[in-house]
């Protein structure tokens, strides 16, 4: 038994010097890598994928990036996770506490991207019945959006519960016979969207543009009462239409102030809504990799980008 | 306490049991109609009870980096774990694939056989193949670094609970708890003190998975027939002594077995931990997933299902080894093994040199690719077009008929009168130590202010659980009566369960729409693989000598299986149901992600959103509070022990795959 035992000492010393040899074998770049948080939907994405290619191909940079939901991307400012938030909706408290109190993130500039969320319909529903596009005759056809979860109410589609969704407050203070039923995700309210198209079935809910499934398949918007400041003062009040987002781009002020040429980067970065539903449909549609598309993109649009290299 | 000695007493109890129960059935509806709609506790979002635990989080990011106990012990523990995961992950990559492959083949030689070493290989291979190296290889080491934590921190605790009543008595509870625990509820205050990046991702798993580690080695300790021990004491042993020549050798075998279990139990964990930005096969699922692209997440699956069945099998086939040599005394094989390690630690730093030199950057090779994505793409595509109405006509019966009305008596009912019901109908079940446990959990639904978003998920669990132990009655009695319906099935039973369920939740949807009954049937998925085990193994448990005297008494199949089979498997039956129910439980929170609502979508909102942290940990533990109350109520109707030294509570997710290899 002794002699078995120092045989597996042997063993392991030996798988160990193999190791180390192995790991002083790698060796790494002298630039910081750039960390780029992946908020969960595929535009950002797009965004990031084009910004990382840029960074890797034209600056010489390594780019690591990390799929995170956006609260959790503003806490990895503080700890050094994360560089950039290459896509920010809006979120004024947490601009306030990272931005404003703790001092570890600032503003770098917009996207370009301008952020629609509204409530669609799969276009079938317009069709067959053309006045549905207004509020105030969304209450006739609440039957219409009856199910198994709305008991004697229509259905109103809420999605994830990390985006910014008033609905419960727009359809109870403009007095709407529907109940809020939360999918619970993007994907779930991109698979009943497609699959409301598919099938003709009613649905109703809360959508983004940009977004890769408008590429896909055609919603038609809702026309709510506009927007105003006024009706967005109290959050329990608000009975009028989503406000229409100048998307931007949030960094670590470390990254801020040490980042060099990579920084100049992604404060320059700014495209259209066109520009990204493209690198998007590259990727959910056409099953090409974040790089592949941004490569395709990149190889067809050096005159937009050629502006963002310092 | 519900178990009487006396046939008769018993006899008697049972009749009155009976009656006790439709009593409290008619009185119960009685004022249910009486009552409807009175003394209700209506949720309410903001709730003060909430805003005072996200004070709590506030707190803890104010003073994250200028609080001494932060600054000494929280970040020591983040970085050491850091340390731990960036070593893990330099050696696999250091070793290139090729290195990597055959040292797995090595490993799988040295501790499990010839056989194993060729699956190990096959396997490895498979991860590069999948285009999936690099994830793989995080998963593993994320794994193996929480595999590695449980064992130094479980396996001591389990001796320490194998020789001490009163230590297990109290850490009982507290695995209870850990285990009932939905994952998403302790992963936001996980990444609140520990930050997100993988040393967050090993703790949160950690937790996951040491109980198995501690209860399965308490297990073998206790099993250590008291002779042995007395034996070793009266020839003057000293504890430790008794400790390590006595009852640690003589409880390898099944705390090999625990350590099996923690690495399941860990990688299982390991795929939700993606969330806190953990790199990984997870994070490869929840990307596909936001593309709804299930082809990519399939592939992705598929890694895991593989990278479980081979690190189960190898420490399967590891502990019965361990088994057969103590049993025939190594010697003699000794010289042989030599050469078989020496052969086998030779071959892998050949395979590393040669690794280092062709891969040098360790990737695997782009040339060679396999993937299912565009069949699995096109199956998928079929079934959610053309299956769609009979998939909403299902759900909607289901809904209707059962789900909706449980739910509505369960909102709609004043309550005191659910919470009494449950009380008298524990206490008439499993006795008095249940009932006390009910009251207690349901009281504390109430003071976590979530009372109504409980009731809403207790009626879609105990739906779950019915249609879980029809699905697993039926196939298990079938898998029982047949041995080829049995090989066919297990596979897609090893499957179903280690397969993360987030890759079958976009066809779920497309079929059953964004609603609870899709939380129900991806709840089924997941736990009627041990019921219907349990229930095969329960069948196949009744001595053949007693099927065959019914047998030959003129039993009818029929009459064989509901007079004697089926009431001889009793005790594994209701195992059955008390493992079907945590299980169904366990997948509330991944309900929430499809629009199950209630619970699920708390906890998930209270990960993602802060000021919704107090709602997402009061839900959380409500969660628990359920899970317990089912599981002591169900435990009790056994008339199983629900003391202290009770056999493990749980069998977690993961643990099937054992159960179908030592059951077969």
């Amino acid at each position: 038994m002794r002699g078995s035992k120092l045989w597996r000492l042997a063993v392991g010393a030996t798988v160990a010097g193999l190791v180390l040899a192995a790991c002083s074998a790698g060796g790494g770049g002298s630039k910081e890598p750039v960390k780029i948080a992946i908020n969960p939907w595929v535009g950002y994405e797009a965004n990031a994928a084009v910004v990382a290619y840029l960074l890797e191909t034209e600056l010489g940079y390594t780019v690591e990036k990390k799929t995170l939901k956006e609260e959790i991307s503003w806490q990895g400012f503080e700890t050094g996770e994360v560089d950039v938030i290459i896509e920010n909706w809006g979120h004024p408290d947490l601009e306030k506490t990272y931005i404003d109190e703790k001092k570890v993130a600032a503003v770098a500039g917009e996207t370009g991207n301008v952020g629609i969320i509204a409530w669609y319909v799969p276009e079938w529903m317009v069709q067959e019945y053309p006045d549905i596009t207004d509020w105030n005759n969304l209450n006739k056809y609440a039957d219409l959006f009856k199910t198994s979860e709305s008991g004697d109410k229509g259905q109103f589609l809420a999605s994830d519960p990390t985006f910014v969704q008033n609905d419960e407050a727009i359809v109870a203070n403009l007095g709407l016979d529907f109940k809020v039923i939360f999918s619970g995700s993007e994907a779930s309210s991109v698979k009943a969207l497609q699959q409301a198209a598919a099938q003709k079935t009613a649905l109703i809910g809360y959508f983004w543009d940009p977004h890769w499934l408008h590429a896909q398949i055609k919603l038609v918007p809702i026309k709510l009462p506009p927007y105003s400041d006024e009706c967005y003062a109290d959050p329990k009040k608000i009975d009028c239409d989503y406000p229409q987002y100048a998307l931007n781009k949030i960094v670590s002020k470390k990254f801020a102030d040490t980042g060099g040429k990579a920084y100049e980067l992604v404060k320059n970065f700014t495209w259209t809504n066109d520009d990204q539903n493209l690198v998007s449909d590259y990727m959910t549609n056409q099953d090409m990799t974040a790089e592949e598309a941004a490569k395709k993109w990149v190889d067809e649009h050096e005159s937009t980008w050629k502006a963002w290299i310092p | 306490m519900a178990a009487p000695a006396l046939p008769l007493a018993s006899l008697e109890w049972r009749t009155s049991r009976r009656f006790w129960g439709v009593a409290l059935l008619i009185v119960s509806a009685i004022l249910f109609v009486a009552l409807r709609n009175q003394w209700l506790l209506p949720h309410d979002d903001d709730a003060e009870f909430f805003k005072s635990l996200n004070g709590l989080r506030d707190w803890v990011d104010a003073n994250r980096s200028s609080n001494l106990v932060f600054v000494l012990v929280v970040n020591t523990i983040r970085l050491s774990i850091a340390g731990l995961f960036d070593l893990l992950q330099g050696i696999l990559i250091g070793l290139t694939w090729p290195g990597v492959t055959v040292l797995a083949g090595a490993i799988g030689l040295i501790f499990a056989g010839r056989r194993m070493a060729v699956v190990m290989v096959a396997g490895f291979l498979a991860f590069g193949l999948l285009g999936l190296w690099e994830s793989s290889l995080d998963t593993l080491a994320l794994t193996l670094g929480a595999v590695v934590l449980s064992l130094a921190m479980g396996i001591p605790l389990g001796i320490l609970a194998g020789r001490s009543d009163r230590f297990q008595s109290v850490i009982t509870p507290v695995l209870d708890v850990m285990q009932i625990m939905p994952t998403f509820a302790y992963l936001a205050p996980m990444a609140l003190i520990f930050l997100i990046g993988p040393p967050a991702a090993i703790i949160a798993t950690l937790i996951y998975a040491i109980p198995p580690a501690i209860r399965i080695t308490a297990l073998g300790i206790r099993g250590v027939s008291g002779t042995s021990v007395e034996a070793a004491v009266s020839l003057g042993s000293t504890r430790w002594q008794v400790l390590r020549k006595v009852q640690l050798p003589m409880a390898k075998r099944t705390i090999v077995l625990g350590v099996n279990q923690t690495i399941m139990m860990a990688l299982s964990m390991v795929v939700i931990t993606a969330l806190i930005a953990a790199p990984g096969l997870g994070l490869d699922i929840v990307q596909a997933l936001e593309r709804v692209n299930v082809g990519v997440a399939f592939d992705a699956g598929l890694a895991i299902v593989i990278m479980a069945i081979l690190l189960d099998r190898l420490a399967t086939r590891a502990s019965q080894r361990v088994d057969v040599r103590t049993r025939s005394g190594a010697a003699e094989s000794t010289r042989q093994r030599r050469v078989v390690v020496l052969g086998a630690v030779g071959v892998t730093v050949v395979a590393v040199i040669v690794g280092q030199l062709v891969a040098g950057d360790g990737t695997f090779p782009d040339a060679l690719r396999i993937t299912f994505r565009e069949p699995v793409n096109t199956a998928t595509a079929w079934v959610e077009a053309n299956l769609f109405g009979l998939t909403n006509a299902l759900k909607n019966a289901v809904t209707g008929v059962l789900l909706n009305p449980l739910q509505t008596i369960l909102t709609t009912s004043p309550w005191w009168l659910v919470g009494l019901v449950a009380v008298v109908a524990a206490f008439i079940v499993s006795g008095l130590r249940p009932a006390i446990v009910t009251a207690v959990c349901l009281l504390g639904l109430i003071g976590l202010q979530l009372w109504q978003h409980g009731m809403e998920t207790l009626a879609s669990v105990l739906v779950g659980t019915a249609i879980t132990l029809l699905v697993g009655l039926t196939l298990g009695v079938l898998s029982a009566r047949h041995d080829r319906f049995a090989a066919v099935l297990r596979p897609i039973l090893d499957a179903a369960q280690t397969m993360p369920s987030f890759v079958y939740l976009l066809p779920a949807i497309a079929l059953f729409s964004a609603t609870r009954f899709t939380a129900i049937v991806a709840a089924v998925i997941y736990a009627a693989p041990p019921v219907i085990r349990l229930v095969e193994d329960g069948i196949r448990g009744v001595p053949a000598t007693v099927v065959e005297a019914a047998t030959a008494a003129g039993s009818t199949p029929r009459q064989l299986l509901w007079k004697v089979q089926l009431p001889m498997a009793r005790r594994s039956l209701l195992l059955a149901a008390n493992q079907g129910i945590v299980l169904v439980l366990a997948m509330v929170v991944v309900g929430g992600l499809v629009g199950a609502g209630a619970l699920g979508y708390d906890v998930i909102a209270g990960f993602a959103q802060r000021e919704d942290f107090g709602k997402g940990l009061a839900a959380g533990v409500s969660i628990v509070l359920l899970g317990v109350m089912l599981d002591r109520i169900t435990q009790g109707a056994g008339g199983r022990p629900t003391g202290p030294g009770r056999p493990v509570a749980v069998v977690p997710p993961g643990t099937t795959i054992q159960a179908g290899v030592t059951g077969a």
